[in-house]
């Protein structure tokens, strides 16, 4: 194996559905735990803020946001709705389970979003690594962040 | 999606850009979702109104703005026209005659009442509350109804057996223009069968013990249907409406089936409909103990806030909590508020349990509920509440250590001050 090879970062593509159209890349921030929208998140910081949550505390502003979904209250895509008129909105979603929490969530938040991915993003993306979401291509490209 | 003509003719803006910017958001929806079609409804419940700081800027353009971009999610700002859909508010931010006592600035007031007169003219009814169902909004079963509210939805869905999934603010804005929302989940028959079963070890009797089993439940399957066996005791509107709302909180619980009380299965099969069971898991003493312990987020004894009244109180648990405190006085550290419709509120100053409350040193609220309206007594660190759904949220929201009791507990703790309940 030359060294160039050698050096080149991990790359991994999975393949899914898109639920909202568009293109996005970033620093993934990945939680196994669904968020709650009202009364889980502060949506003038883009805060976590759920007890117990072990992103409590963190800020998803910006990030690709890689999450089960959505739990809670139904006031969950007014709150996502309200990050992005605060600009505090992560900068994609990707999630593995459907409800209407989530899909009107992300559709009124208006970022990339996607689902139904043919590998786990849940264990495939670990927060830091740089994923770049294609939407309307269904693809979801992850280059695993160097090892510290 | 496939439309029908008529849908696709408001999508195009033959009947006003409202209506094609409610279809937009549908359409967008229902795709986000892979939703096939759109269903008709006439019954929505929706948060329309505009009481919030972050709202104030929006409004003060007019509140075409509010509903455009709130409640549409359109850029455009559009005429609102009246609601084709039979539409009611849900719960405020303001309670219209009890603001003062929650801090509340009158300009948010003014907004609020302006935004009502809005609203009410284009058909939205001012419930006002979280329990539409307590107060005429009764869907019968197999109605078609786009909610919001997570503990309404679980109650519509499981005890009414009507069809909703958790709508949100702008779902319900746009279903109430074009009487329409995605058919998908529990729109759909097969959708509504159980997924796992809970067997009782432990009678769930009173209403504390139906929000602990909701909140252990909810905590363990998340979005899933439990069917519920071994119940012994028959639950009424007060034990469902909480052990629901708690389900809804830690989890996301949307229905669930108690054979023989709910109207969808008489039995455990016919609960599951012929679905493959995901789970089965056992409710004792432990699991009890454990859903208590998750609740208390508060170590200081002293109580300085009690909470009653999440969902909205029925009648009767207003004139339990009137009788509990008839010819005492509330601790003078202490402040305690009553939540109820103000439908309800009307009849409970007609027996005279408002009076009650009142002489006591409580207060009952209406519209709202500190959760939403994130609005507490000045100065409150410790609360109790008898809602496994309060104590959950409110703590996280407001940064307040919390206890969850009986009302008993909390009406105790009202009049001592100190918090000694007990699991």
């Amino acid at each position: 194996m030359d060294i160039a090879t050698e050096m080149k970062p991990e790359t991994v593509v999975l393949k899914g559905r898109k639920v909202v159209a568009g293109r996005a890349e970033g620093e993934a921030l990945v939680t196994t735990e669904t968020i709650s929208g009202w009364g889980g998140i502060n949506e003038r910081t883009g805060t976590v803020i759920e007890r117990r949550h072990e992103m409590r505390g963190v800020s998803f502003a910006g990030k690709i946001l890689v999450f089960p979904g959505a739990k809670g209250s139904s006031g969950w895509s007014a709150y996502f709705h309200m990050t992005r008129l605060n600009g505090v909105q992560p900068q994609a979603m990707i999630f593995t389970r459907m409800t209407t929490k989530i899909a009107l969530g992300a559709v009124v938040t208006r970022v990339p979003a996607i689902t139904e991915l043919d590998q786990d993003p849940l264990s495939v993306i670990e927060t830091g690594d740089w994923v770049v979401v294609d939407a309307d291509a269904g693809t979801v490209t992850v280059t695993k962040k160097k090892p510290a | 999606m496939k439309l029908t003509d008529y849908e696709k003719a408001m999508y195009d803006g033959e009947h006003g850009r409202a209506k094609a910017r409610a279809m937009d958001l549908l359409v967008r929806y229902g795709e986000a979702l892979g939703a096939e079609r759109l269903v008709e409804t006439n019954n929505v419940a929706g948060a329309f109104n505009a009481s919030t700081p972050s709202v104030q800027p929006i409004a003060q353009k007019g509140m075409e703005h509010v509903y455009s971009e709130l409640n549409l999610d359109s850029d455009e700002v559009v005429e609102v026209p009246h609601m084709v859909a039979h539409t009611c508010q849900l719960i405020t931010g303001i309670d219209n005659d009890n603001w003062e006592l929650q801090g509340v600035d009158k300009s948010l007031v003014d907004m609020q009442r302006e935004n009502e007169k809005f609203l009410g003219r284009r058909g939205v009814n001012m419930f006002a509350t979280c329990t539409p169902y307590q107060v005429g909004n009764v869907p019968v079963k197999g109605e078609h109804c786009a909610w919001m509210e997570s503990s309404a939805v679980i109650y519509c869905n499981s005890v009414l057996g009507a069809r909703t999934n958790v709508e949100g603010k702008e779902s319900t804005g746009a279903a109430a223009l074009t009487g329409r929302i995605p058919y998908w989940g529990f729109h759909i028959t097969e959708n509504r069968r159980g997924t796992h079963l809970v067997e009782l070890d432990i009678e769930v009797d009173d209403m504390m013990d139906w929000g602990l089993l909701g909140y252990y439940i909810g905590e363990v399957i998340g979005e899933d249907i439990p069917v519920i066996k071994g119940r012994s005791h028959q639950p009424d509107l007060v034990k469902l409406k909480h052990f629901g709302a708690a389900a809804a909180s830690s989890g996301g619980v949307e229905m669930y089936h108690i054979p023989g009380i709910t109207p969808e299965a008489d039995t455990i099969e016919e609960a599951f409909g012929g679905r493959k069971i995901k789970g089965t898991f056992r409710y004792g003493a432990a699991e009890r103990r454990e859903a208590y312990e998750k609740l208390q987020s508060s170590t200081e004894k002293k109580v300085d806030f009690i909470m009653l009244g999440c969902p909205h109180n029925s009648i009767d648990q207003v004139a339990l909590i009137a009788h509990l405190l008839e010819d005492k006085k509330i601790h003078p550290d202490v402040q305690l508020w009553v939540h109820t419709p103000r439908a309800i509120k009307q009849v409970a100053e007609r027996n005279g349990y408002l009076d009650a409350i009142k002489d006591a040193g409580g207060v009952v609220m209406s519209d709202t509920c500190p959760a939403i309206s994130r609005r507490l007594p000045q100065g409150t660190r410790v609360i109790a509440t008898d809602s496994a759904k309060q104590a959950h949220y409110l703590p996280a929201i407001t940064g307040v250590q919390g206890w969850f009791g009986s009302v008993r507990d909390c009406v105790d703790a009202a009049l001592t001050g100190t918090w000694s309940g007990r699991a």
